[in-house]
């Protein structure tokens, strides 16, 4: 048995190889992303990978798979779960084959996502189990025990880690691959397959049935484990468990401690918990799930525990948990003195460090986009309407340029709302490319079929930068890295009608400028399409270099666009310097310098 | 046990850092639970690692004043991440400022010399790593984290000796990048060695 030092992602693409799977779709999203990058770095001859355009056709891709009898199992982050709602809310009532586990990573905190949606509660409004790990050795093994509950219920099954799972890492036992079965293939069964509200009917009362009998196998599940005596108890789930734990370490006090791992609420394990008990604490993040399934065994069962945690103020509703937020409400439940120094310096005493919020790169092709827009502009008034990715961060000053950002693809429809509002406002949508497959092209559509009057930039850096790199349909590659057809963007809007249509070098401020201008006066459906590589994939060249004689230190360059590379000079005269360590030599502030100060730089041929 | 916190700006690879670590203490037989920062915070945002050694750690994550060790990249991350130096904690920190888009817009640069004057007053046992000197010797500011890894390594604050952080080198870099980062141990070992001879 082999111990290795794996992230939770990598543990659950592991434990999925283990189990057998056999072919495993996503769409990037953190904290989800490295599963599938996992999977896929494996060369398993016998597993399919792919990068899905989203993650509807991903679970789909996926439920047809698993309906073919394969072990199959598809990734996402908690807010992709809402965009393939509508496939697996009908799944679960028609069922799968072989097995579907649906992995879905939720952000508490949020760290990097735009809800703090709970896929338990999802799972509890699409009638599916959930298991739900603490820890990446647990998850390792907890892949395997949702293919075979998926298998045993022929229903699709959620695996629901969190950040500090996804992203967290441990020494990891491997264990030996169980026995791979052959995929028994498609059988066309009468009206099987097939979703009517007859059989749905019928379904969906075999569903509860499956629910009410899981709640009782759950009980027996090893993740859920029931320890400790006494008259106080704590309840936990996920990360939130492991901070119990270590609240626990030091203290001798007397109490009982359930751990629940999974969805449907293990019930009778609940009942034994409850039996004795004056007082319950629930520590958990995100919704309170534990918490209610606990308040509503006491109120069918007659109990009298007083149930606290976040309904009763004494746990946070919003945000992550904390190792030290978690010990401070333990010691307070078991009525124990609370430690004092919880390392805040002390006041007025440690200097503040600067703000670091999470900027563009040096040399990132989006700013050059960004400030042409902005600059052809000028005072004209004008909404820009952004969209997910790492252009979002166009938002921040000195740019300015995201007045919008909703949900994948949002922008490109929410402009054209604002424009029949708002007809006399200049109504910009930027997207990235991954995200223009995504959902940016139904916009589009719509868009040009309703007569929109919006101008929109596609910001094509030729990956899924945000995310970590990932291929996607206009890169000609596919997960696995082998060649794969490259679906023109150009050509594509092209296909769709749109006339006004150019091609923009984000790096070449003048012509950039120029193309936006041309757009200004025009109406209809208009489209940019903003050109150049990801600085993270395409280093770039030399970098530029400010000629300290020459700048005036007039600060255009530094005010304009928040390059992390630029900097006023330490000493001396007033002038801006260029940390050659982050330039990439993009050029972009050598071409606003009002006096030439700027050298160097250039990218290569 | 030890508790570690490796804390910088995005892109200066403090999660390669975590990484060897882990694995040189993996290899060395030790339990290890830690956490990363990935995503939206890695575009030149503050990025901190937990790394947890040893055996019965549950949580990934440290609590306040729980570190022995602080691995900073930058000062001005080095002082954010001070409320987890537990009170007898070393710091490693390198002394090169990564300049805040925030301050610049609000006019000049942050004060780092405030940053490491705080530090020295603050940390008794903290080592401070020439920045300018560092990167002439380590070809550039790509191998700095294992700069610092020698620093710790041969410093005695880790759990693990420099030849031990060599073999997890080998066996995690790609050879084509080997040459660079062993003499970036190398580097860092002998400025451990100065720091012991003083």
């Amino acid at each position: 048995m082999e111990r290795r030092l794996l992230m939770g992602n990598e543990a659950i693409a592991l434990g999925a190889v283990r189990a057998g799977v056999a072919c495993v779709t996503g769409y990037p999203g953190t904290p989800s992303t490295e599963i599938l990058e996992t999977v896929a770095r494996q060369k398993d001859g016998r597993i399919y990978v792919e990068w899905s355009v989203n993650e509807k056709s991903a679970l789909e891709v996926a439920a047809g798979a698993a309906c073919a009898g394969a072990r199959a199992m598809v990734t996402m982050k908690q807010v992709g779960l809402n965009v393939a709602a509508d496939p697996l809310m009908s799944l679960n009532y028609v069922g799968v084959r072989g097995a579907l586990v649906v992995v879905v990573a939720d952000d508490p905190g949020p760290i990097s996502s735009q809800t703090e949606q709970d896929t338990r509660h999802f799972g509890l409004f699409a009638k599916l189990a959930v298991f739900d790990p603490s820890t990446p050795e647990e998850a390792y093994l907890m892949v395997a025990d949702a293919f075979a509950c998926s298998e045993a219920q022929g229903r699709p099954v959620l695996l629901r880690p969190t950040t500090r799972v996804c992203h967290s890492y441990a020494s990891v036992t491997l264990l030996d691959k169980l026995p791979r079965r052959a995929p028994a293939g498609f059988h066309k069964d009468g009206g099987r397959w097939v979703i009517f509200p007859r059989l749905s009917y019928q379904n969906h009362l075999k569903i509860e049935s499956e629910l009410r009998a899981l709640r009782g196998t759950f009980s027996a599940y090893p993740h859920n484990l029931l320890t400790g005596r006494g008259r106080l108890g704590l309840a936990a789930g996920g990360v939130s468990y492991l901070y119990v734990r270590e609240a626990l370490a030091d203290i001798e006090t007397d109490c009982k401690l359930l751990k629940v791992s999974t969805v449907p609420f293990p019930e009778a394990l609940g009942l034994s918990f409850l039996e004795g008990l004056d007082e319950v604490l629930v520590a958990e993040e995100l919704d309170p799930v534990i918490e209610d399934a606990l308040l509503h065994l006491c109120g069918r069962h007659g109990l009298r525990a007083a149930i606290r945690g976040k309904g009763t103020g004494d746990m946070p509703n919003a945000g992550e948990n904390t190792v030290a937020g978690v010990r401070l409400a333990v010691r307070r439940f078991l009525g124990l003195p609370t430690p004092e120094d919880d390392g805040a310096e002390a006041a007025g005493e440690a200097p503040t460090p600067p703000v670091r919020p999470p900027v563009l790169c040096a040399g990132c092709p989006h700013r050059g986009a960004f400030f042409a827009v902005k600059e052809a502009v000028g005072r004209r008034k004008a909404v820009y309407s952004g969209d997910i990715g790492c252009y979002t961060l166009g938002n921040a000053p000195p740019l300015d340029m995201v007045d919008t950002c909703l949900c994948m693809g949002a922008g490109l429809t929410m402009a054209q709302g604002l424009g029949r509002v708002e007809p006399d406002t200049l109504h910009f949508a930027f997207i990235g490319d991954s995200t223009f497959f995504h959902t940016g092209l139904p916009g589009l559509v719509n868009a040009v079929y309703n007569g929109a009057d919006v101008i929109l930039c596609i910001l094509d850096n030729g990956t899924t930068a945000m995310t970590g790199h990932q291929p996607h349909p206009g890169i000609g590659r596919t997960a696995s890295g082998a060649a794969a057809p490259k679906v023109d963007i150009h050509a594509l809007v092209s296909a769709l009608g749109v006339s006004a249509l150019t091609r923009v070098d984000a790096f070449d401020l003048a012509a950039a400028k120029r193309a936006v201008t041309e757009m200004l006066d025009t109406r209809g459906v208009r489209v940019l399409l903003f050109e150049g590589p990801c600085i993270a994939v395409d280093r770039g060249g030399t970098p530029c270099a400010v000629d300290g004689d020459v700048c005036t230190g007039c600060g255009r360059c530094l005010r304009q666009l928040g390059c992390p590379a630029l900097a006023w000079a330490p000493e001396g005269r007033r002038a801006a310097r260029i940390d050659p360590v982050l330039c990439t030599g993009c050029r972009l502030c050598a071409a606003l310098c009002p006096v030439s100060a700027i050298g160097g730089g250039g990218r290569p041929c | 046990m030890l508790n570690l916190i490796i804390t910088g700006v995005g892109g200066q690879g403090t999660v390669l850092l975590s990484r060897l670590i882990g694995q040189a203490a993996l290899d060395k037989g030790f339990d290890i639970r830690g956490s990363e920062t990935i995503g939206m915070a890695q575009r030149g945002g503050s990025v901190v690692s937990h790394v947890r050694i040893g055996a019965d750690i549950h949580a990934p994550l440290i609590p306040p004043r729980g570190a022995g060790l602080i691995v900073a990249f930058e000062p001005g991350e080095a002082v954010r991440a001070l409320p987890f130096l537990a009170t007898d904690g070393a710091m490693v920190v390198f002394d090169r400022p990564v300049n805040a888009v925030t301050s610049t817009l609000g006019g000049g640069a942050y004060d780092a010399a405030a940053m490491l004057a705080y530090l020295r007053a603050r940390v008794c046992r903290l080592t401070v790593v020439d920045g300018a000197r560092a990167m002439a010797a380590c070809g550039g500011a790509k191998a700095i984290n294992v700069a610092l890894l020698g620093v710790a390594a041969a410093g005695g604050l880790l759990p693990f000796d420099c030849a031990e952080a060599e073999q997890a080198l080998r066996a995690r870099i790609p050879a084509r990048l080997l040459d660079m980062n062993l003499r970036a141990l190398a580097f860092g070992a002998a400025l451990a060695a100065e720091g012991n001879a003083r």
